[in-house]
Parts: structure tokens; C-alpha cells; sequence
């Protein structure tokens, strides 16, 4: 087993346990703060996969964007004082039956696939890549999603602070 | 056996089921939100996978980078609903909300 092989199974390790405490935790809070290691997980990853740009932005927008986004929708939604947020799951069984066999479906055409892989070459650093591509080939979709968050920004502030008359 | 891309897949896919399971299970609206989010960095993890093992170039790194850009608005629009809600209704329990307004 290389040095590659054990950061690997290191990271998925962190992703795939925290993931399952954030499902089945019963404080919303400790969900949130496990949906963290989750985040951090999945962002070793990519830099196993020599992402270094999708990396480093994983964590600046998802653990320092959205996840505090989560955590004041937590704090200003449910009473942290109070002991008992009410939370609890609804249809457990099926649910778990249905998401089971799913997942052994998908596991399965993955495992029983023969992919055809073709190694590329990796730069040594990815972002002089991203950024020619982000204003030549996608300069149209990287306008369109600036725009696009501008109006959800604008759209979520306004909502958000409506009164009721 | 070696790590390759089969492995990336399988990891993407654990996480894929627990953020469905999440979101089928899970009372509390923020809580569906992140299985939403778990759902979605299953699929970041396909993209950048296949990027790195099919020689095709930045595109799937390129693609995963407008993923998570949507994902920030969608949790910011999401969030104020909630907020709406609550304020409506006093709780964010998604299964005792079947009116968009009182």
C-alpha cells in the first residue's frame, strides 16, 4: 500500500463516517458541525486528484460560506437553549430499504464496469488552466452564474427580511 | 488493489445515498438542506474524478467549481424560505407544512 493509497482511505474514512454521524445525529447542531469534517474530507479528496483550485474553494465557499449560512439557520430557527429541538426521522425502514438497495445497485454497475481510464496529465498547479478556460471556452456560463447569484443574493436578502403588514 | 477511479466512485456514491437518505428521513428543514449538499458533493466528486481519470482535460474540474457556486445560491435562497417559514409558522418542520401561507 503506497503513501497515496493510505491518505486515500484516510480521507474517505473522515467523509463517509462523518457523513453517517450527520444523518443519524440527533442534535442539529452536532449535524452541522459533522457536515464540517464532511466538507474537509471530500476536499482532500480533490486534492488526491489533483485539484488543488476546486480544493481550497470547497473550503472557502462550503465550509466558510454555506455552512455558516447553515449554522445561523439553526441558530435563528430553533431555540438552542431549549434542550429538546425537536427533530426525529419519519419513514425510517423504507427509507433505509430503498437507499440500501440503491447504493448496493449503484456499488455494483461501478464495480462490474470496465472503465476505460486514460490518466491526464495534471499541471503542476491548476488554476492558470481554469482561469484561461473560465474566459474563453465557458466565458458565457461563468457570466450567467455571476449574474445568477447577484439575483439569488439580492433575492434571498429581500425574503428573508419581509415584514409581515 | 491499487486506489483508481473505481474507489472515488464508490465514495461518491456512499455519500450520494446518505444525502438522499437525509433528505427522505429528516424532519427539520436544515437538515434536508444538507443532504442536499451531501447529494451535491457526491456529484462534485464524479466530476472531478473523471476529469483526473479520463484524460479530459480542466472541463470536469471547471463544471464541479460552477456546482458549488450554485450550490452557495441555493443555500442562501433556501435559507430565507426557512426563515419565511418560521416566521409563519413558528417551526421548520417540513412533514406539518401544507400551506404556502396561513
Amino acid at each position: 500500500m503506497t503513501i497515496y493509497d493510505f491518505i486515500f482511505y484516510l480521507f474517505a474514512a473522515i467523509t463517509i463516517l462523518s457523513a453517517i454521524m450527520v444523518i443519524s445525529s440527533e442534535n442539529i447542531v452536532r449535524s452541522a458541525f459533522y457536515l464540517l469534517a464532511t466538507f474537509f474530507g471530500v476536499s482532500g479528496l480533490y486534492v488526491l486528484l489533483g485539484a488543488d483550485f476546486v480544493a481550497v474553494t470547497q473550503i472557502m465557499v462550503y465550509i466558510g460560506g454555506i455552512l455558516i449560512l447553515l449554522l445561523f439557520g439553526v441558530m435563528l430557527t430553533s431555540n438552542i437553549t431549549h434542550v429538546e429541538i425537536r427533530k426525529g426521522f419519519s419513514k425510517v425502514l423504507p427509507a433505509i430499504v430503498a437507499v440500501g438497495v440503491l447504493l448496493g445497485a449503484l456499488v455494483s454497475v461501478i464495480m462490474n464496469t470496465r472503465w476505460k481510464i486514460e490518466l491526464s496529465k495534471i499541471p503542476e498547479t491548476t488554476s492558470y488552466g481554469l482561469g484561461k478556460l473560465l474566459i474563453t471556452d465557458y466565458v458565457l456560463i461563468f457570466e450567467l452564474l455571476g449574474i445568477l447569484l447577484l439575483i439569488a443574493l439580492i433575492g434571498a436578502a429581500s425574503m428573508a427580511r419581509r415584514e409581515k403588514e | 488493489m491499487e486506489v483508481g477511479l473505481t474507489h472515488y466512485l464508490v465514495v461518491s456514491s456512499f455519500l450520494f445515498a446518505f444525502g438522499l437518505y437525509a433528505i427522505i428521513t429528516r424532519k427539520n428543514a436544515i437538515l434536508v438542506l444538507m443532504g442536499v449538499e451531501l447529494v451535491l458533493n457526491a456529484a462534485n466528486i464524479n466530476f472531478v474524478a473523471f476529469s483526473r481519470y479520463g484524460n479530459l482535460g480542466l472541463n470536469g474540474q471547471l463544471i464541479a467549481l460552477f456546482v458549488i457556486i450554485l450550490a452557495a445560491a441555493e443555500a442562501a435562497i433556501a435559507l430565507a424560505i426557512v426563515l419565511n417559514i418560521y416566521k409563519t409558522f413558528g417551526h421548520v418542520n417540513i412533514d406539518e407544512i401544507d400551506n404556502l401561507k396561513e
